[in-house]
């Protein structure tokens, strides 16, 4: 038995030997696998960018089988999605992991680059790691993006809009740029075609590429170590004393430092399966009809924030920063390295660094949010769906709850809350008359202003008269109705006079001034 | 090393370190030089119309885009009201499926008065919706509005929504349509003039979408 054990194995060395010596890849690996690194860096902090790894290598292999089914024409791709989503067996799972994963990746890159910053990993000699790194985020959101656009359903097509949109507000080139976009003069067959060979050639031959430079220069400066306050980053020593440390604590990176990133990678993937199998896949919407405007169109998670900055910048601002502020943040990114490229590493010693990681995230955070629920939009249906609530019509004239009437038909809703019920873009009306005077109330349906429309194309006076009666009834929880100062002035020099008419205050809460 | 036969192509400076050898060996560094600019000549050659056929769509002119379209009899069109129609786009091509339509608002103001509103916000695109009884355009997207005439009411946009440039050709509303409205291809159509391809009634009839 021995010699026939011992027979086996001298036949796989032999054939080992016989691979390696033609191939000569297996040992350079096997020695990169194994090279020492710092002990103090084998931490769970430093398992997210293997993490991006695997998630990539996921959405490479469901990419492919998606695309065995996945018909990229405009004609065909929406209902290729319905297909697999209902009719190819498994169809539905390998589109919420492609889903999923997508989600994953980019919050785990995203969390990979904070942690590098945070931790000043990307001084010397790390500058162009973290170069690339930044392209290969930029690369994701590209995915995410044109992902988004493969799913080919209303939000894609308006999303396609808004992106056309953005562009054409570039000077001079605007024109040219949307039709390099849309490669045709509307949204239709060749747009799909072109964010398709964005989305499977072009795009994810760039992000593999720059992964393997991203990783064949973690390999040649080593992964940096776990940072100390004090210790400080100098182009003349960090190298020698980086390999001093390695030298003195290094482990060998497999498996001694490997095992944590392969057991987050597996909790990852873990959690995308789980997702995907719980949640399913996303979409697709309604199909890209433009002819259907019945439709709300919203970007994708990761793109939500976007979309609500875009709500709250003011007109006049609104193209210089859409813009110059991505070319500036971009161009921030690119060059913290090289304008940052020595010193302390430690977050400890760097204030600044953790406040615009706060400051940034709570934004991107509430920006988020607020695309969740887009408190800025019209609800579309509020003036058939929602109803003035009955409380609001109790012990109301007739000529008031006409008003409550008016209010309804002119659509008032879409925008202004009655009792939680209603739009939000406009300020909720529930003690409009404590806020507002009967003549600030005309003036404001009429003219509208501070966003509001102006209405007095759609109210006649009788419609404008029993509105503003209505809107004089509603002062919250019985808040004291609004009065103009001015007019108590007035009033006060009045009473110094001998004969005083009936005091104005008065008349405001039931509505009777003529 | 020396006891070998040389074979016919080898130098006499075999000794030399191969940096040395070759600087020595001066023509074939010459016809090295000579064969990466043969390289970038053949290769400016292959990549002039690659980029061509690339930035295709670009060089296209938004004022070269687009013809007349019908939106049917202007019996349709009620006057004072404002209707939502589509139709057919007159550049679609092959393949483009469902997105080959396109929807707009009609306002007929009076008998030989219209109004023809693209359904794209001025803002970023996104498909605005007509209240009657408000007698605004609303969007979805960021809360733009604009009054029935198509001027901005309020929100994110900085002008009134794009039109259509129209004319009625007996009975039927005809207006000419092309790009899709941007601020940047919108700006570009309205000024220049545009090429009128007649008639329109043509237009309606064509069934196949290749033949645009």
């Amino acid at each position: 038995m021995a010699s026939l054990k011992q027979r086996g194995v001298s036949v796989v060395l032999k054939g080992y030997e016989w691979l390696e010596h033609r191939l000569g890849l297996i040992k350079p690996i096997a020695t990169a696998a194994g090279h020492p690194t710092p002990s103090n860096n084998a931490s769970w902090w430093y398992v997210f960018g293997s993490a991006a790894s695997v998630l990539l290598v996921l959405q490479v292999v469901t990419g492919i089988l998606l695309a065995l089914v996945y018909s990229p024409s405009a004609n065909e791709a929406w209902g290729s999605l319905q297909l697999l989503n209902h009719n190819v067996a498994l169809g539905w799972y390998l589109r919420a992991l492609h889903g999923w994963g997508s989600d994953f990746m980019i919050a785990i890159v995203l969390i990979h680059m904070v942690q590098v910053f945070l931790f000043g990993s990307f001084k010397f000699p790390r500058e162009l790691t973290w170069i690339i790194g930044v392209v290969l985020l930029l690369l994701t959101l590209g995915m995410a993006f044109t992902g988004q656009v493969m799913r080919f359903d209303q939000d894609a097509y308006w999303g396609l809009g808004i992106g056309a949109s953005i562009m054409s507000r570039i000077p001079f080139i605007g024109a040219p740029l949307v039709h390099l976009m849309l490669g045709s003069p509307i949204i239709g067959g060749a747009t799909l075609s072109r964010f398709f060979t964005l989305h499977v050639f072009v795009i994810p031959g760039m992000l593999l590429a720059g992964v393997g430079l991203h990783i064949w220069m973690t390999l040649l400066h080593g992964v940096s170590e776990w940072p100390m306050p004090g210790r400080i980053v100098s182009k003349a020593t960090y190298e020698r004393e980086y390999h001093e440390m390695t030298e003195k604590t290094g482990i060998p990176f497999v498996p001694d430092a490997a095992w944590k990133d392969a057991v987050f990678a597996a909790s990852i993937l873990f959690a995308v399966m789980a997702c995907a199998f719980f949640f399913g896949p996303f979409g697709p919407g309604g199909p890209p009809d433009p002819t259907i405007i019945q439709t709300a169109p919203k970007p994708d998670f990761a793109f939500l924030w976007i979309y609500a900055v875009l709500a709250f910048l003011p007109p006049s601002i609104e193209t210089p920063v859409m813009l110059v502020v991505p070319v500036l943040a971009i161009a921030g990114m690119l060059l913290l390295p090289l304008i940052m490229g020595e010193g302390e590493r430690h977050w400890a010693r760097r204030p600044v660094a953790v406040l615009m990681v706060s400051v940034i995230a709570v934004s991107l955070g509430i920006f988020t949010h607020l695309g969740t629920y887009t408190p800025w939009s019209p609800i579309m249906n509020a003036w058939t769906s929602d109803a003035i609530p009955a409380k609001y019509l109790q012990g109301r004239s007739p000529l008031e709850r006409q008003g409550a009437l008016v209010l309804q038909n002119k659509q008032c809703r879409n925008c202004h809350v009655l009792d939680g019920a209603g739009g939000q873009r406009g300020p909720s009306l529930d003690a409009v008359a404590s806020l507002l005077t009967e003549d600030q109330i005309i003036r404001q349906l009429l003219q509208g202003g501070g966003n509001m429309p102006a209405y007095g194309n759609a109210l006649n006076p009788s419609e404008t008269k029993a509105l503003m009666q209505f809107l004089m009834t509603l002062r919250g929880n019985d808040l004291a109705p609004a009065v103009d100062a001015s007019r108590s002035l007035v009033h006060a020099d009045q009473q110094s006079a001998p004969v005083a008419p009936a005091p104005p205050a008065a008349s405001a809460p039931d509505g009777k001034t003529p | 090393m020396s006891e070998l036969l040389k074979y016919p192509g080898e130098s006499s400076n075999d000794d030399l370190p191969p940096e040395g050898k070759a600087a020595a060996h001066s023509r074939r560094t010459f016809l090295f030089k000579l064969s990466v600019m043969l390289n970038v000549v053949v290769g400016s050659v292959l990549g002039v119309p690659l980029v061509g056929y690339l930035l295709g769509p670009a060089r296209k002119k938004s004022s070269d885009v687009g013809s007349w379209v019908s939106l049917g009899s202007t019996s349709g069109f009620p006057v004072g009201e404002t209707r939502l129609v589509d139709f057919q786009s007159p550049v679609s091509s092959l393949g483009d499926g469902e997105t080959a339509k396109v929807a707009a608002w009609v306002r007929r103001i009076s008998a030989q008065q219209f109004q023809v509103f693209a359904v794209n916000c001025a803002h970023l695109g996104c498909p605005v919706r007509w209240f009657a009884q408000s007698k605004l355009f609303m969007c979805p997207c960021h809360g733009g509005a604009y009054y029935e005439d198509g001027a901005r009411a309020s929100g994110p946009p900085e002008r009134g929504l794009f039109e259509y440039r129209y004319k009625v050709d007996g009975d039927s509303l005809v207006i000419h349509a092309g790009d899709m409205p941007t601020l940047a291809t919108q700006a570009s159509c309205g000024k220049k003039p545009l090429i009128q391809i007649e008639p329109a009634a043509a237009d309606e009839t064509r069934t196949t979408p290749w033949q645009a």
